[in-house]
């Protein structure tokens, strides 16, 4: 057991990692380390979008980045995207739209959903379903989370051109 | 209180039965703060880890231990020999060891488990305990449980339980008779959440409390409190964030082990399982063979069913019995049929052990039996839509078994709902393009770009299915909740406790619903789920907004003829014609109204209420018995495009009309008919576990698949309101139905598909493979 | 922690030549599942190549006619248009990779140096006929991908040595890649095929992945087809396609194991190769 000190930026903050071992992967590092329990993993394998964060402005999944190696990115998590309290849009969207039941696959979606509509603003339903294919949902089914997405897509888009 | 004058309302006002109120705990689950348990830890606790089995069945012939306890960090290590109560636990017979002690039966028994001061220590000592197997021969094929021809693998025996049904005349015939062989595959539950808790010893070490995610806390309870050696009452379960159960979480897990290694310790102790883990740590459904025959009139109207279903429960009984039981009385399908034998088995293998898994036997029986309708209707040169219209039950038919449906059973209205539903507009690979190209991802193989359109056939394909409610065959089932009222400076709030467990399917959303509509008070907080609180029962069969949500009803009734007497001695008037409507107390022989929160401003009340349904009883020994409690029906439509040369699939639409009683809310209702119309995909298409020589081959996402955002199709459904009137609140369960007729709704849209590329394929395994398709 | 960031290839190599037990970083997507069910641990030191600049870049040169990758460069950035317009096979074979997740973070070094039958690049670079660059410490050299793949994850890499990119042919002609998965997203390869069609050469490439133990190439289909084509309109017969398909089924070597069956995989690269043919006529 190494107790070797590096440190990631995380949301925005510097946080020092003591208590690591080489190979720990970032998910374990944000939840076990770092106290960030809002990235989920359930699968250890990079199949699920459970555990997705944003490093260096990239969708990941952080089961799978080597926590070692991502000293000097920025991370930012599912904690990063709004102030406890205050969701944002995104986020909001998924509770009015009936898109959360257990919540386990939630956080990552939350991160991925950011991701697409910050590259693709007006995405189709094929363009959501390709967008979003790596992330599992079990409970939902999809549906109320596609209709979420667009909820959220057609509200920028009247943001945007000011109606 | 003041009289107000507000006229009678129309329309349940947001946040009442009818309405789609958001769940109480979204806000936390999206900005990631909601506790599952496990992110659930305690200060100073320690890491629990189970060694388990690597063979189907073996003898054990010593166990040491001394390597793991040199590495520095281990702090215990529990074997059999450390279970101080009950050796082994089980949901029907207690037939499965805490740990093995003398015989492991399957891959992944749990031999021993270690407590550390973090995993990877936890790993590593799992590793250095080494364990010394004698191999034995595995029971791999039921066939031979049944036959006799494998000796006893478990004291109980190889065969979980057998059952016949005999019932009408079993020589009668008819001129049309179809039959086939099914065969259905192991489906895992999948649940995303894994398996976790955290065990907490009270000082002294006589109870423990427990954070775990589980479908029923006070089953839990029992078992462990009986494994343990402590009453019911020193074990003290709370209710983990459940990340999904869909009937994995009914037996114990981790439970046991985690509490031993805890009180040994006197520190707590989580336990955390990984993927891998989890495919050995639960029960799956169970893989069945089928064989069915049916003889019907010309017109394809049924006249006898002949069945033989055999169940593979693994190596442990777990709820094998009343899964089977399901099978077979529901064999007929949501169909009129006058006679019938059926045989029923369910049997000890050295497989992975099965168990509950959401549709329980429902979804086996129904794949054969759909699958079989589609054969009559080809023989009789009826349509599909057609052979099920002609046959489709209503209320007062009689079920195999005897029973007779009393409740609501509008199959023919799910059917003719579903049929109404539009097409697709889009047609294979949807729109072109200008430049007269379409979208791979439209096509089958999706990013893969392995079929043009031209490649490809579109099928229909229909399911219709009848579901049982709540348990069966006179188990006493029942729910608990309780309502209090307390004052405060805003006002009355409604304090709801229930031992619930909410998975995800919205209890939480729907128990603030009730009290809202029958007390007339906004403001309502849930308690902590928990066992200091009466049982709940299972979070399983179709049955919690039936029983829990008739427990909590019952209990807000209490509450509010307390209030009505309280009004009635305030005001002076009368409490029995009192009623509530919207936020108001109306006393109907003057008109006037009272503002419910105002009249609740300083009471405090506080009821606790058990819910119970009629009354089932056990099937003779002819399988004739009233043994179920409740149906619901559903059908659904397939459209489904093929590549008839690669045998891959796309699912492009499923409609479904639903049999709901009354939507309460309409949003979460959406919400579980689309999740279980996902998960009859993943069974129809894509979800096995593989098992080679006892052996699971695919345990983890890569290899067992699950339906993507690009797998899934957009669903259109129609709900069947027809209140029940047996139900407490008029609705039905709607959580299992949507599993069940999906799959083979879409596996005959796959041979409809085939058929007109002039292929027959029978297609009589689910999931279907490429290669059953093409080759 | 003992991770070591080189921000040039020579630092790289230096590095890997002091720490020759040293574990290669890039995406992790391959190395970090390994890790993550404890079959492998890194050892007691990992080069990340993430931050070398020139690993995350590519350069067309129009004189050579090549298109030369970085060997960091992800999936997601092969999937960019000023890609898929000169190497449009690679640009459809990213696209079948995993996830957006996955693709962010995985590279076409990764995939060469992991070399499973099953990586969605290596049977484009394999038709293409891509060289692979290597470094060592002082010094570089050039090795032909198909000879790079020895086997099921085995590649002619030698101690010191990292991968640094790929160059690759721009062909005049037709080239597409496809893929057999049971879902239709994320899937690991039961069969692929990508089709190289090279008008200037007259020469037709076919590179089949998972049926064998590395990526497979196809003589006697190449051939085959091409002498059959018309070289203007890359049209091939109907029944020209069918003999390339069966050709193609016939030259793959595939095993059965939980994903698949060795019929059903020999069945499958023999039609995505007569449709691969197919749509080479169609789009020209």
């Amino acid at each position: 057991m190494s107790n070797e000190i590096f440190t990631l930026h995380v949301n925005g903050e510097a946080r020092p990692v003591r208590d690591s071992w080489l190979g720990e992967n970032l998910l374990d590092v944000l939840r076990d380390r770092l106290g960030l329990m809002g990235s989920k993993g359930a699968c250890e394998q990079g199949e699920c979008g459970s555990c997705s964060v944003l490093v260096d402005g990239h969708l990941v999944c952080s089961c799978l980045v080597m926590a070692a190696s991502a000293v000097g990115q920025q991370v930012v998590t599912i904690e990063g995207v709004a102030p406890v309290g205050t969701p944002s849009d995104v986020q909001q969207a998924f509770v009015d739209a009936g898109a959360v039941q257990c919540g386990f696959c939630t956080p990552g979606l939350i991160m991925a959903v950011h991701d697409l509509l910050g590259r693709t603003p007006d995405p189709d339903d094929t363009e959501i379903r390709e967008e979003l294919a790596g992330n599992i949902c079990r409970c939902t089914g999809y549906g109320r989370i596609i209709d979420a997405v667009q909820q959220v897509a057609l509200a920028r888009r009247a943001d945007r051109s000011g109606s | 209180m003041s009289i107000i004058d507000r006229p009678t309302s129309t329309g349940p006002r947001h946040g009442a039965l009818g309405t789609s109120p958001t769940r109480p705990d979204g806000v936390a689950k999206v900005q990631g703060t909601f506790e599952f348990s496990s992110d659930i830890s305690a200060d100073g606790c320690l890491f629990g880890a189970t060694l388990r089995s690597p063979y189907p069945h073996a003898r054990i012939v010593s166990i040491d231990l001394s390597a793991a306890w040199k590495i520095d960090g281990v702090q215990a290590i529990v074997t059999a020999e450390d279970v101080p109560g009950q050796l082994t636990y089980g949901l029907i017979s207690q037939d499965q060891p805490v740990f093995a002690s003398d015989v492991v039966r399957y891959v992944g028994e749990p031999v021993a488990a270690l407590a550390a001061d973090d995993p990877e220590v936890a790993r590593r000592a799992l590793d250095a305990i080494e364990v010394t197997y004698e191999l034995l021969p595995a029971l791999l094929d039921p066939e031979l449980a049944i036959n006799g021809q494998f000796d006893p693998i478990h004291p109980d025996g190889n065969v979980i339980r057998y059952q016949r049904i005999v019932h009408g005349d079993t020589d009668a015939t008819g001129e049309i008779v179809v039959e086939g062989t099914y065969e259905i595959g192991m489906q895992d539950q999948a649940f995303l959440g894994l398996e976790a808790a955290l065990a907490i010893p009270d000082p002294g070490g006589k109870g423990i409390e427990m954070h775990v995610a589980t479908q029923w806390l006070h089953e839990d309870r029992k078992q462990i409190a009986a494994c343990l050696g402590f009453k019911e009452e020193d074990v003290r379960l709370v209710l983990g964030g459940v990340g999904g159960a869909f009937g994995a979480r009914e037996d114990i897990s981790l439970q046991v082990h985690c509490s031993l290694l805890a009180l040994r310790l006197g520190r707590p102790v989580r336990m955390a399982y990984s993927r891998a883990e989890s495919f050995l740590g639960h029960v799956h459904r169970h893989p069945a063979t089928i064989w069915m025959r049916h003889h019907a009139n010309a017109d394809g109207s049924i006249v006898k069913i002949e069945s033989r279903m055999v169940f593979d429960g693994g190596a442990y009984a777990s709820t094998s019995s009343a899964v089977l039981i399901n099978a077979i009385t529901l064999a007929q399908g949501p169909y009129r049929c006058a006679n019938a034998v059926v045989d029923g088995w369910a049997v000890r293998t050295n497989h992975l052990p099965c168990g509950a898994m959401r549709g329980f036997g429902a979804v086996q029986a129904c794949f054969a039996y759909e699958s079989q309708m589609d054969k009559l209707a080809i023989a009789c040169g009826v349509g599909p839509l057609d052979i099920r219209l002609l046959n489709a039950m209503t209320t007062g038919d009689v079920l195999i078994t005897g029973q007779p449906v009393l409740n609501v059973a509008p199959v023919e209205e799910c059917l003719r709902e579903t049929d109404a539903l539009p097409l697709p507009d889009e047609p294979v690979g949807g729109h072109a393009r200008t430049d007269g190209s379409v979208d791979a991802m439209k096509l089958p193989g999706g990013a893969g770009r392995t079929a043009d359109a031209r490649d490809i056939v579109r099928g229909i394909g229909w399911g219709v299915s009848i579901k049982n409610l709540m348990y069966s065959e006179s188990f006493d089932d029942y729910a608990t909740a309780r309502c209090r009222i307390e004052s405060g400076p805003d006002g009355p709030t409604v304090f709801l406790k229930f031992a619930t467990a909410e998975v995800g399917q919205g209890f939480v959303t729907l128990a603030p619903q009730i009290a809202r509509s029958v007390l007339g008070i906004d403001r309502v907080e849930l308690d902590q789920i928990d066992t200091q609180v009466g049982s709940a029962g299972s979070t399983s069969a179709s049955r919690q907004t039936w029983m829990s949500g008739g427990a909590v009803n019952a209990a807000c009734e209490l509450v509010r003829s307390l209030i009505f007497e309280h009004v009635a001695a305030v005001y002076g008037c009368s409490a029995v014609d009192l009623f509530i409507d919207h936020t108001d107390v109306v006393d109907p022989t003057t008109g006037r109204r009272f503002d419910v929160a105002e009249a609740c401003a300083d009471v405090s009340f506080d009821e606790t209420a058990v819910y119970r349904h009629p009354e089932t009883s056990e099937i003779d020994e002819n399988g004739q018995g009233n043994c179920h409690t409740a149906f619901a029906f559903v059908a659904h439509r397939a459209v489904v495009d093929v590549d008839p040369e690669l045998g891959l699939v796309k699912v492009v639409q499923i409609a479904t009309a639903q049999d709901v009683g009354v939507a309460l809310n309409p949003l979460s209702v959406m919400g579980q008919i689309e999740g279980g119309i996902a998960q009859g995909l993943g069974m129809a298409v894509m979800e096995e576990i593989i098992q080679v020589d006892g052996v699971i081959r695919n345990g983890n996402f890569t290899d067992y698949l699950l339906p993507t955002f690009l797998d899934m199709p957009p669903v259109v459904a129609t709900l069947i309101e027809q209140p029940d009137p047996l139900a407490p609140l008029g609705a039905k369960g709607v959580g299992e139905p949507p599993c069940i007729s999906s799959t083979p709704a879409i596996v005959a849209a796959i041979r409809d598909a085939l058929a007109q590329a002039g292929i027959d394929a029978p297609l009589n395994r689910v999931p279907v493979r490429p290669g059953d398709i093409c080759l | 922690m003992p991770v070591l960031f080189p921000t040039t290839v020579d630092e790289a190599t230096t590095a890997l030549a002091a720490h020759p037990e040293s574990m290669l970083l890039a995406g992790g997507t391959d190395a970090m599942v390994g890790i993550n069910d404890g079959h492998h641990r890194p050892g007691a030191t990992v080069i990340s190549v993430n931050r070398i600049a020139d690993l995350r870049s590519w350069r067309h040169d129009p004189g050579a006619g090549t298109l030369t990758v970085g060997a960091g460069v992800t999936y997601t950035e092969l999937m960019d248009p000023s890609i898929a317009a000169l190497v449009p096979a690679l640009a459809e074979a990213s696209r079948t990779v995993g996830s957006p997740q996955i693709r962010n973070a995985g590279t076409l070094g990764g995939n060469l140096g992991t070399s499973s039958p099953a990586g969605d690049g290596l049977p484009v670079l394999s038709a293409l006929n891509a060289v692979v660059h290597l470094a060592a410490a002082g010094s570089t050299r050039d090795v032909d991908v198909n000879d790079f793949m020895v086997g099921v994850k085995r590649t002619a890499l030698e101690p010191g040595e990292i991968i640094t990119g790929v160059t690759v042919p721009v062909v005049d002609g037709w080239q597409g890649y496809a893929k057999v998965g049971v879902r239709n997203a994320m899937v690991i390869a039961v069969a692929s095929t990508c089709v190289v069609v090279d008008r200037a050469r007259h020469t037709v490439a076919v590179a089949l992945g998972s049926v064998g133990p590395t990526i497979l190439r196809c003589p006697e289909a190449e051939s085959f087809l091409a002498a059959r084509l018309d070289w203007d309109s890359l049209v091939a017969s109907d029944a020209d396609q069918a003999e390339f398909g069966r050709l193609v089924s016939a030259a793959s070597q595939p095993i059965t194991d939980h994903r698949s069956t060795a019929d059903y995989r020999r069945h499958a690269v023999g039609v995505l190769a007569r449709r691969l043919a197919r749509r080479a006529g169609a789009t020209s």
